[in-house]
């Protein structure tokens, strides 16, 4: 299958899109019609065909324009990307990873050809063919982590285990949901969850590390994760939020359809060999509320969860003043009507919104 | 000066607990201000035999009590900067069975704890104890500037000028909690500054 890349910004005059396809294979969070925290992983062993869970790293139409937008945030602030000293062969793990996933999941834009230690990597899709010496640095224009997870859509934190516990040593993350890597690099599962509310009360970070430290490798897990963000904007950061704060302010009745976007996090997690380290790319998809909406599906259950969502979660989340108005605009989407089990759109079955 | 107690907080936030005398080859104390009254109660004879103690006053008469310890080493100095290169030192030439006991405010003490993680003592193998001002070391999230002693929520940044919330968010490795701008959804609407824990 052949990928039509967009030529899009998620900044300025934002003309991100999603087409029809990428609606469709939108990983929505909701398999329910409320939520509430849950160490809600499974096995990240493909799933069904075209969606976002078919390959180890999804590769979309927004990728070119991606990996873009992360070069210039890299520009702007390099410490957006650092490896503490002792992660550079997790880096080489992450390396060797991503290629020979994306090479063989992918081989029509990607390839790895590999004699030894001296290989040679191609990325159709960005026009890179560079030929290196596997583990060692002096042969890459980055470090090994850099590298790659400049070539990989979502963020990458290679976490550390020790001591029982998992540390953020290494990372990039330039399209987060406002944390700071600069800021949380070096602490441990715990430390660098410190700000999220009701989770820690409810044990949920307790059981989620001790699935986490028992993952093996070949055996890569997942789960979903979501926010909402004003404006397809990838780099919601703390370092640059008192510049992106203020477009909350701008949604509108009017415009909130196309403003608004429901940010989703497929988090995945894989063993790497070498350094034995943890894995944690953090994929981020934004849908606008109008695009959602043609789901009737989502469109039911997306206003029961953000109506009855817990006033905490939606303060931490960031939409606790505007969640009126998003009730307003989404309540029209919702005729009352049951919904199906699971995530996944269910067209065939399920009806068309009631007027 | 009785101690301060901390409210309950989040899981990045330190906990600091009470010096007491540990076995170990030598003993370096580091404090600031009332820093100094922790280090007098631990105190024994044959504790200061093998310790040094670099203290930083900030304006407490406590210097001439701690000369009196009697420490195999004593230095006094007018700030952390002043006493910086000395505490690498101390770290550098530390021999297997070094303890290292840090007392007095967070700042102080959160830097010299980022000292010796660099020299590769576990943060968990180093004793602390507040004690004094409840002031915050603060770094703004958005200049990255640091700002010392910072007393009251919001403040503002001393390098770049914008108004930051207070938060309780800690990095060990900045030894600083971290700033974010307040009216950053609402330019201009800064509330009026407040002790941090009234």
């Amino acid at each position: 299958m052949t990928i039509q890349f967009n030529d899009e910004t998620f900044r300025d005059d934002y003309s991100f899109y999603n087409s029809e396809r990428a609606i469709k294979r939108f990983p929505f969070p909701f398999h329910e019609d409320s939520y509430m925290y849950s160490v809600n992983m499974e096995q990240h062993r493909g799933g069904p065909v075209d969606s976002v869970y078919e390959k180890r790293f999804d590769v979309d139409e927004h990728y070119v324009s991606e990996m873009r937008d992360r070069e210039m945030v890299l520009a702007d602030d390099p410490l957006r990307c650092q490896s503490l000293p002792h992660m550079t062969l997790a880096g080489w793990d992450l390396l060797e990873l991503i290629m020979v996933s994306k090479s063989e999941d992918y081989p029509d834009l990607f390839e790895l050809h590999r004699d030894g230690n001296n290989w040679r990597w191609v990325n159709k899709p960005l026009g890179i063919d560079d030929s290196f010496v596997f583990l060692d640095e002096t042969t890459l224009p980055y470090g090994p982590m850099e590298y790659i997870t400049r070539q990989a859509q979502g963020d990458f934190c290679v976490l550390d285990q020790r001591d029982d516990n998992l540390w953020m040593d290494a990372g990039m993350v330039t399209t987060q949901a406002d944390w700071s890597l600069d800021f949380d690099i070096g602490m441990n599962f715990f430390e660098w969850h410190a700000p999220v509310p009701l989770a820690h009360e409810k044990g949920i970070f307790v059981r989620a590390l001790k699935f986490l430290l028992n993952i093996q490798q070949g055996a890569p897990a997942r789960r979903l994760n979501w926010t909402m963000t004003v404006n397809p904007l990838l780099d919601t950061s703390p370092e640059n939020y008192h510049k992106w704060g203020i477009q909350k302010t701008t949604l509108t009745p009017e415009n909130l359809g196309a403003k608004q976007h429901l940010r989703v996090e497929l988090q995945t997690f894989f063993r790497l060999p070498r350094s034995n380290a943890l894995v944690f790319p953090i994929r981020c998809y934004l849908c606008s509320f109008q695009d959602l909406m043609t789901v009737p599906k989502w469109g039911r259950r997306l206003h029961r969860v953000i109506r009855d969502l817990p006033e905490e979660l939606a303060t931490y989340k960031g939409f606790i003043d505007n969640r009126p108005m998003m009730l307003d605009y989404l309540s029209k989407f919702d005729d009352g009507l049951p919904t199906s089990d699971g995530i996944w759109p269910d067209f065939e079955t399920e009806p068309a919104l009631q007027t | 000066m009785s101690k301060f107690q901390f409210p309950q907080s989040i899981k990045s936030r330190p906990v600091y607990g009470t010096l007491e005398p540990r076995e170990g080859s030598a003993h370096l104390f580091i404090a600031d201000a009332h820093g100094a009254e922790a280090i007098l109660d631990v105190a024994t004879t044959s504790l200061m035999a093998k310790a040094h103690i670099i203290y930083i006053p900030k304006g407490e008469a406590f210097e001439d009590d701690l000369r009196a310890l009697n420490a195999a080493s004593f230095y006094a100095g007018p700030s952390y900067a002043a006493a910086e290169q000395r505490i690498h030192k101390a770290l550098a030439d530390a021999k297997m069975g070094l303890q290292v006991y840090l007392a007095g405010t967070e700042g102080v003490m959160g830097q010299a704890q980022n000292a010796a993680m660099q020299a590769g003592i576990p943060h968990t193998a180093i004793q602390t104890e507040h004690r004094g001002s409840t002031a915050r070391r603060m770094q703004c999230v958005h200049c990255k500037g640091i700002t010392e002693d910072v007393e009251t929520d919001p403040f503002q940044c001393a390098h770049c000028g914008l108004h930051l919330f207070v938060r309780d968010h800690y990095s060990r490795r900045l030894a600083a909690y971290q700033g974010v701008r307040i009216d950053a959804e609402d330019h201009g609407n800064v509330p009026e500054p407040k002790g941090i824990y009234e």
